[in-house]
């Protein structure tokens, strides 16, 4: 276990010292931050004190150094426009994505997983089949539109729900979280149900077809012909085996969720880290666009670790010895 | 559970309407966020826009972007090279102390020396010029020049004045978005900052101007342009900023809400290329050619080739005021006569014709499609307008984030250190933030000079000298009535030549409740204290 997890670190740092050299490298070919913060009538002597202020003077090799060389110190460096370090910044918006994603996939699991049961159960009953039909229509509608949709019909038509932010906050641990408050619930309502619909249309798919499969093998026959209650039967023998696709599939896809809630982030204006992103790029705002670009491989690393962890736990044939990378 | 959500409905409903009496409270939805309080560190509108709130300037501008008395009282000039400025007595910071002299030198002595890291301080407007500043008494500044200045109060409109008591020794930025150095002398008083959520400050009681109005002004930005309307429809806010031109019509005929209009600062317009060869643009058969527009007519041609109106119509929702000036009605500088061009095909064709390009050319026009309102739009009709009388035109649109890095330094150099676009026609806009056309003429008509930054926005760096002998006197002559006949000079010469192509002055609009009742201002800000409730 302890050699996996140091090999899976060893990679890690690979994986995102090649990122490092990719991003910034890549965001320096676009376009030049000073142009886009400046006052048009800023001149050109202006123009170059701020350069060499924000370190853009010298050649690009230097900065990347310059930039290894903080990062070695924990120092992702400072936002262009918040004046603020980078990370404090992302630290201070990641509660609200947290929130967001985990509620999402709660959303998620709770629906999802009851709906793929019937269908699983009963494949040829008509509810299956418009359950079925809904989860196609939540793979191919767009966010966007559904966002949009959901604001119509229920802050606009309605008046229901608040169309934007994110409501009353309260410090749990230190974090601040705003599902405990009546409030909080009706602000993440919309957003987090329009960021779970992928998800939740996954597992259904994954929840049905896997009954279906485990139903027909042969150790749910002999639980059955043991006299084995049916609920422990569905409740238990199978949703183990039903699990393990839809941990492995939901947990790269949480990341996903996390890393690019930025749509439904900005359709509902949820005060996240995908929003804070998009003002970055329209702004040129590069130490935050790098800094948030490694907070994301970082966690997707850690995510996967987690994973594979769970996975074990799960299913005994799996074993995080040398033999499984 | 039955009684329990009874008693939170029941607390809801009698808490809402009483806190509702207490607290005047406004809430505005705004586009852009605001993400520093530091009044020094950068130049963003939306950061601007809130800082206003709380930090305040010598010099006010009104409305129409006019100079008024802000913590200054009074200005003249003294002798041909300083200006004398008196401040406003009895003013107090938001933590009590009294506000004097030394706070306003400390400002500028804060701005001089530099802030590491600031993106892009208002500093430039303080060399300009080479201004240098004494403090003569507690209430009596001095600013000298190098020679003549006449846009002293103008430049020191844009310079937040903070606090000498506070600031130093506080980290820039940092302090100021946690609130210990946000204190400011304005109408409104810092109250919390949870970024990309909401921004709240209180009003100040013992504002030299009275009561602000309000009692708490909570900003929300939302970005979305179709959430942010939703956002006012339903109410969670009391008005928004930039409310999407397509719903214009139902907003203004709905009864539940009122819509607010002033014609901006902001030019937007056609900018030419000037170099003998352009990269975007070739003969017919697709041979490079000398660039055709080098030739007035062909430039007229263009011009006379756009249907402004149709544009104002079909694409703005209305919300643009076509001209041929470069500052917009009512700013110092504007030249009555000069009206827009009238569309007019044939003589358009007929010009071309005249200039020897009867059968046209192919020509790729370029321009941002995330900055000015429609901005994609209207370059795209412009290319099919400049289709129809034998150019073929060909657009392309990008981010902004490209777009201004490749406009102002993108091209191969003509000369060295003449940094040239890479652009050979390209949308682009110009804010007059001062209210007067000095340094519009010198930053559009000018031809380049990157050592005294004339022709700052000329990037397509059009070049006529007798422009920038009526320009550059401009910006040394204090007389008030010369000045303008020197502008308007500049101005009409410029238009005439066509160095540039204008095509309209944006104009905002913001969506409120019925309830309230808006005063605009030309530069684009919205204020707080403009907003009155009717009802």
């Amino acid at each position: 276990m302890a050699e996996f997890i140091l090999r899976r670190i060893l990679q890690a740092l690979l994986v995102l010292f090649v990122m490092t050299v990719l991003v910034f490298f890549g965001i320096h070919v676009i376009g030049n931050p000073v142009d886009l913060f400046a006052s048009s009538e800023c001149t050109k002597a202006c123009l170059d004190e701020i350069m060499v202020n924000l370190g853009l003077d010298r050649p690009v090799w230097q900065q990347y150094l310059i930039f290894l060389g903080n990062l070695a110190e924990g120092d992702l460096g400072r936002s262009f426009t918040h004046g603020v370090p980078a990370m404090s910044l992302i630290w201070e918006r990641f509660p609200a994505t947290l929130e967001l994603a985990v509620a999402a996939l709660v959303l998620a699991l709770g629906i999802g997983l009851p709906l793929g049961f019937y269908a699983g159960l009963r494949p040829e009953s008509i509810l299956s089949k418009v359950i079925m039909a809904l989860s196609m229509i939540g793979f191919s509608v767009p966010i966007f539109w559904i966002g949009l949709i959901l604001i119509l019909t229920f802050s606009v038509y309605l008046g229901w729900l608040p169309a934007i932010g994110r409501g009353e906050l309260v410090s749990v641990l230190g974090l601040e979280v705003s599902f405990l408050t009546l409030d909080g619930l009706r602000h993440l309502a919309m957003p987090a149900f329009t960021l779970s619909l992928l998800m939740m249309s996954m597992v259904i798919r994954l929840t049905r077809a896997g009954l279906r499969e485990v139903m027909t093998s042969d150790y749910i026959r002999f639980a059955r012909a043991n006299g084995v209650p049916e609920y422990r039967v569905l409740g238990w023998h199978a949703m183990k085996n039903l699990l393990i696709p839809i941990v492995t599939v939901l947990g790269m896809e949480f990341g996903g969720v996390i890393a690019f809630a930025v749509v439904t982030e900005s359709i509902f204006s949820w005060p996240g880290v995908g929003k804070m992103l998009i003002d970055a790029i329209s702004v040129l705002d590069r130490p935050l666009i790098v800094a948030y670009l490694i907070f994301v491989v970082t966690m997707f690393v850690l995510l996967n670790l987690v994973i594979d962890i769970l996975y074990s736990l799960l299913d005994p044939r799996v074993r995080l010895g040398a033999g499984a990378v | 559970m039955n009684r329990l959500g009874f008693a939170i409905l029941a607390t809801l409903a009698l808490g809402g309407p009483t806190a509702a009496l207490a607290q005047e409270v406004l809430t505005i939805g705004v586009r852009s966020e605001a993400a520093t309080l530091d009044p020094h560190w950068t130049q963003l509108s939306a950061d601007l826009q809130l800082q206003e709130h709380i930090f305040e300037h010598l010099v006010d501008l009104d409305s129409a972007s006019q100079p008024a008395p802000g913590l200054a009282l009074s200005w003249a000039p003294i002798n041909d090279t300083t200006w004398e400025f008196k401040l406003r007595q009895g003013v107090t910071w938001h933590d009590g102390e009294a506000f004097n002299a030394d706070d306003v030198i400390y400002s500028f002595d804060r701005l001089k020396a530099g802030i590491e890291g600031a993106t892009a301080s208002p500093a430039f407007q303080l060399a300009k010029g080479g201004k240098v500043w004494t403090k003569v008494d507690d209430y009596t500044i001095h600013i000298t020049t190098e020679g003549p200045y006449p846009t002293m109060a103008e430049d020191l409109a844009m310079i937040p004045i903070v606090a000498q008591h506070v600031v130093p020794g506080k980290t820039p930025s940092v302090d100021f978005n946690s609130g210990a150095a946000a204190i400011g002398t304005g109408p409104f008083v810092f109250k919390e900052f949870s970024p990309g959520n909401r921004i709240v400050v209180a009003k100040n009681p013992n504002w030299w101007g009275g009561d602000p109005g309000w009692d708490e002004v909570v900003f929300r930005p939302v970005g979305e342009d179709s959430a942010r309307l939703a956002a006012l429809l339903n109410g969670d806010v009391d008005m928004i900023d930039y409310p999407p031109t397509v719903d214009l019509p139902q907003l203004e005929a709905n009864e539940n809400f009122r819509v607010s209009t002033i014609a901006s600062d902001r030019l937007i317009y056609m900018m030419p290329s000037y170099r003998h060869i352009e990269p975007y643009i070739t003969a017919n058969d697709g041979s490079p050619m000398m660039n055709p527009l080098r030739d007035w007519r062909v430039r007229k041609a263009l011009s006379l080739a756009i249907n402004r109106d149709a544009i104002r119509d079909r694409i703005m929702g209305g919300a643009a005021l076509p001209t041929r000036n470069i500052v917009p009605p009512g700013f110092f500088g504007y030249v009555e006569d000069l009206q827009p061009d009238a569309y007019d095909v044939e003589a358009a064709k007929a010009l071309l014709a005249e200039a020897g390009y009867a059968d046209g050319f192919r020509m790729t026009i370029h321009g941002p499609n995330d900055r000015y309102i429609n901005d994609a739009r209207i370059v795209e009709a412009v290319a099919q307008f400049w289709t129809q009388i034998g150019i073929t035109t060909e657009v392309d649109t990008m981010p902004r984030a490209v777009f201004f890095s490749d406009l102002i330094r993108g091209g191969a150099d003509s000369f060295a250190g003449f940094n040239s676009p890479k652009f050979s026609m390209s949308l682009t806009g110009w804010g007059t933030v001062a209210g007067e056309a000095t340094y519009t003429v010198s930053g559009i008509l000018e031809t380049y000079n990157a050592a005294t930054g004339g022709g700052n926005g000329n990037f397509g760096r059009y070049s006529n000298p007798s422009i920038d002998a009526k320009s550059v006197l401009a910006k040394q002559t204090i007389d008030r009535d010369a000045r303008l006949a020197l502008l308007q000079d500049a101005t009409r010469w410029g238009m005439e030549d066509y160095s540039l192509i204008p095509l309209h002055f944006q104009v905002n609009k913001w969506a409120m409740k019925a309830g309230l009742e808006h005063f605009p201002r030309t530069n684009e800000r919205t204020l707080a204290t403009e907003v009155k409730r009717v009802d």
